[in-house]
């Protein structure tokens, strides 16, 4: 086991981990963090994203002991005093999500490209999203949630 | 403004959705996120052999290993079960039923066939026990091509049956179908194949099984089919249902893969109750790309007969379909899915489909996402085409000339289509894509040999779904029935409860249901909530697939409107004294016609039903009451897509430019859903055009085994679509049809119709699917040479 104290939503936390143990398995069962979802064993999907010291990051791609010290962000640290994140708003406006698995990873994987002005397009939202992978939506309301998001139109 | 303004119902309006607030952060209950005191995890341990005698299983060193509880090879747990997995769909009377355990005995029949099972403390710990299992396999010959698998000497899947022929199951019009094709002016005969699909539902499977002191079972399991699920574990399990609650929480997604009845949920069952401690366990990808059902995997030759102006005379369909290495919940049903509508929106006076169902040493079939009328509508509108290259005949005016035009409709197949209007679905769809410039371009970049070109492609379907008539489900030998129920409960201070027998896993039921409730009963759709997917809360249901979820059980609800609307009248009648005649109900109140203000609100007469102080002589307190619905007829919806294709020439890379869709779904009760469920069916219509494709090698080992080699469309391969409707209303009174299938089953043969003609001025007629960048410049390089 290896001593780590990581913040989590703005939480600092001091827990043991196996060495082995991926960063997501932290959240989900160490801190109890559920809202960031497995969905693939070969880091493809995205549903596991989280926000790594603010940037966007599939926390099956990291293990535990390496979050040592840095910041994370989950799904369940978006909203903020009752409100949703403006993704959040717009997701559930434009019915960017269906079954709901993805969108934790999807909604932090955005909230990242448009805080980081990579949002400049449909075109730049849907490359930009290539690493999260939905199979309800066929990605058409979750473009134009994000669009909405960063003020593209087209 | 009057006293009492005009409420606007919300049928038809795009409410937002209830189920978002707790999945939006990340609250969601999906199997994975549930644990119980004590609980403990499960693995399985798999053949990494197609077909293979499993010798022996050692599990010594894994019961040793630390953490460990326990650990079974498929003989230690034979006498666990009761019966097999069941298969519910016998499609004939001499059809073969292979015995399928939930583990493996003396055979592993395909890669991934479960051999032993593993229970420890901690899911890392299974992990690591499970590969101390040792199996002493010895191979066998093994087959995983449907058509070799039928030839002289192929080898046996199940050698005990003698065959690896399933079934074969004929429907055939009267009046001889070979006489009009060798009648006809044209006859045109065309091959196709369908390869596996791996449906990948982003939630992978997961069962939580929890066994009390005298055998009561609670299992969590990410299934569409609660019920059915429960009826099965009986069946497997030998603890009877009345015992047995199935819970399906938050379910990530299904498309058909969660439609089924899986070895995992009667080990978790059979392993929590000989250990006592709540059994989970949570599908990895890679398994569930072997584990878990896939779909397709068809061989088809479809032939028209036409008349030299266009007019189809006859379709006959031959086809070979893999049920895989044994028999999952409806797998030989799948092909019949489509049976009926191999003549499509077109009115075809003759009519042949012959369906051989064939084992291979591969993971079982069964249904995803259209399930048979992706594969039927596929063949007919790729054949359309060819048909309309034969007679140098537009392919819109073929299909235009083609089209049932009066309705109801009673096709040469036998069913009777209720309502459609395929011409105005194909009007519009024109009028949104503008084909003159589309030819323009494509005219332009074929005279100056652009290396990229571009092709418009159409697909105009229509579907049976809506599953569905019981009586019909009887004479087609499937086991139980199509009808659905639901319940609507008053609380005494006017909430309302809905429990309803469908299983939503992402189709929105919680506020669509609530919108019909709301409309009906004349409350707010926040004063609503929806109950699904525990059968201790829902007793009585059918479940959520074939796109009968609204079709079905949204009527089944529309009826216990009526009789709750009933009930609360003669309350309002005995207790304002006036004969019900009198009274009219509209936006939730009661009145005397003529003397508004005499009037009750429904609320009020709930209050009034549950004090029960002053009811009608005989009448029971409360109001509730419970509806269910058998459907005299499946759903019909319809409909025109249209995609636009850009090929690069020089690497056969194909990419979708556009694609337009109007699709006929009745009335729609939330047409923002309608669309969500629009874009998300036209994604994997599109996913198995040109990018998905489950490839075995000859032997049966799995060549796509994750999603890194098995590609699921993201944003980027995508471009945003363009969706219309038309309606006409069903014959049911909320005038709906099912939508959750059609884009998928119309949208694979328009992306391919136009990649071929993309190509169709280089000579090229047909590329096979998915048309990945090798096959499209193959295809290419072949009509070059």
């Amino acid at each position: 086991m290896r001593h780590v104290a990581l913040t989590v939503n703005g939480a600092r936390h001091e827990v043991d981990v196996e060495p082995r143990e991926l960063l997501v398995y932290v959240l989900r069962e160490r801190l109890g963090l559920t809202g960031t979802n497995v969905g693939c064993d070969t880091s493809s999907c995205g549903s596991c994203t989280v926000l790594v010291n603010g940037e966007s990051v599939k926390s099956c791609t990291m293990l535990g002991v390496q979050a040592d010290g840095l910041e994370i962000t989950t799904i369940e640290g978006l909203a903020r005093n009752g409100s949703l994140h403006p993704i959040q708003q717009a997701f559930h406006d434009h019915h960017a999500l269906q079954c709901g698995f993805c969108t934790p990873g999807m909604v932090l994987a955005a909230a990242s490209l448009v805080d980081h002005g990579q949002a400049t397009s449909k075109a730049a939202i849907r490359e930009g999203l290539e690493g999260n992978l939905c199979r309800c939506t066929g990605y058409h309301n979750i473009v134009e949630a994000v669009a909405e998001v960063a003020g593209v139109t087209s | 403004m009057t006293a009492v303004e005009e409420r606007t119902s919300t049928l038809g309006t795009s409410v937002k959705r209830k189920e978002d607030a707790s999945l939006l952060r990340g609250l969601g209950t999906y199997v994975e996120n549930l644990t119980l005191p004590g609980t403990v995890f499960m693995a399985v341990v798999r053949s990494p052999y197609p077909h293979a005698r499993i010798k022996s299983v050692d599990v010594s060193a894994a019961q040793g290993a630390a953490g460990v509880l326990a650990a079974f090879s498929g003989t230690d747990l034979a006498e666990d079960w009761a019966g097999g997995l069941p298969c519910a769909w016998p499609v004939t009377e001499d059809i073969k039923m292979p015995a399928h355990y939930p583990l493996a005995t003396d055979e592993a029949r395909f890669q991934g066939d479960g051999v032993a099972v593993v229970v420890a403390e901690s899911r890392a710990l299974v992990k690591d026990a499970a590969e101390l299992v040792a199996v002493e396999y010895e191979e066998l010959p093994s087959v995983a091509d449907v058509e070799k698998a039928l030839e002289e000497g192929a080898s046996l899947v199940h050698s005990d049956l003698g065959t690896n022929e399933c079934y074969v199951w004929k429907l055939e019009s009267e009046g001889g179908v070979d006489d009009a094709i060798a009648a006809a002016d044209v006859v045109v005969t065309c091959q196709y194949r369908q390869p596996r699909l791996i449906p990948n539902a982003i939630e992978p499977r997961g069962v939580l099984a929890q066994v009390g002191p005298t055998d009561e079972v609670t299992l969590w399991s990410a299934t569409q089919v609660p019920h059915i699920l429960r009826f099965a574990l009986q069946l497997v399990v030998g603890i009877p249902e009345s015992k047995i609650r199935v819970i399906a929480p938050d379910v990530g997604g299904g498309f058909g893969s969660k439609l089924n009845v899986y070895a995992e949920e009667a080990l978790a069952v059979a392993l929590a109750k000989r250990l006592r401690r709540p059994v989970k366990w949570i599908e990895e990808r890679s398994e569930n790309y072997v584990a878990t059902i896939h779909g397709r995997d068809v061989v088809h030759e479809l032939t028209f007969a036409a008349t030299k102006d266009g007019e189809i005379t006859a379709v006959k369909s031959v086809a070979t379909c893999a049920m895989g290495a044994y028999l999952q919940l409806v797998t030989p049903g799948i092909p019949l899915l489509g049976a009926w509508i191999y003549s499509g929106p077109y009115d075809i006076p003759h009519y042949s489909v012959t369906f051989t169902g064939v084992f291979t040493n591969t993971t079982p079939t069964d249904a995803y996402r259209g399930a048979g009328r992706p594969e039927a509508t596929y063949v007919l509108e790729r054949t359309m085409d060819a048909l309309a290259r034969e007679l140098g005949m537009d392919p819109i005016e073929l299909r235009r000339k083609n089209f049932v035009k009066e309705f109801p409709h009673t096709m040469a197949s036998g069913l009777t289509i209720d309502s459609g209007n395929y011409e105005a679905s194909l009007d519009a769809l024109l009028e949104h894509l503008d084909l003159g410039s589309i030819r323009a371009d494509q005219a332009e970049r074929r005279s100056s040999k652009d290396s990229k070109q571009i092709g418009v492609g159409f697909s105009t379907y229509n579907e049976m779904c809506g599953l569905a008539p019981s009586r019909i489900l009887g004479a087609i030998r499937y086991a139980v029935g199509g009808w659905d129920a639901a319940t609507i409960r008053f609380q005494p201070l006017g909430s309302v409860q809905v429990v309803t027998g469908t299983s939503p896993h992402g189709q929105s039921h919680e506020t669509t249901w609530a919108q019909i409730v709301a409309s009906e009963l004349g409350v707010e759709v926040d004063d609503i909530e929806v109950l699904h997917g525990d059968t201790a809360v829902s007793q009585l249901g059918m479940d959520t697939y074939g796109s009968r979820s609204l079709a079905v059980g949204g009527m089944a609800l529309w009826h216990a409107s009526q009789k709750v609307v009933a009930k609360a009248k003669a309350i309002v009648a005995h207790q304002l004294e006036v004969s019900e005649d009198d009274l009219e109900f509209a936006n939730g109140t009661f009145s005397v016609k003529g003397s508004p203000d005499r009037s009750m609100d429904i609320k009020a007469v709930a209050f009034q039903a549950h004090a029960a102080h002053n009811l009608p002589d005989g009448m029971e307190p409360g109001l509730e009451e419970t509806a269910t619905y058998d459907p005299a007829n499946f759903s019909w919806p319809g409909g025109a897509h249209a995609a636009v294709v850009e090929v690069d020439t020089e690497t056969g890379d194909a990419r979708l430019v556009r694609y337009v869709a109007v699709d006929d779904v009745g009335n729609a009760v939330n047409p923002q859903i309608v669309d969500g469920q629009v874009h998300g069916g036209i994604t994997q219509g599109i996913a198995a055009a040109l990018y998905e494709e489950g490839a075995y090698d000859e032997a049966g080992n799995l060549l796509t085994t994750n999603m890194l080699t098995y590609l699921v469309p993201s944003a980027a391969e995508l471009p945003s679509y363009e969706t219309d409707r038309t309606e006409t209303a069903a014959d049911n009174p909320l005038g709906v049809k099912g939508v959750g299938e059609t884009g998928t089953i119309a949208s694979a043969p328009a992306v391919v119709n136009a990649v071929v003609d993309a190509l169709s001025h280089l000579g090229v007629t047909d590329v096979g699917l998915p048309a990945t960048p090798e096959r499209v410049w193959r295809a290419i390089e072949e009509v070059a040479s």
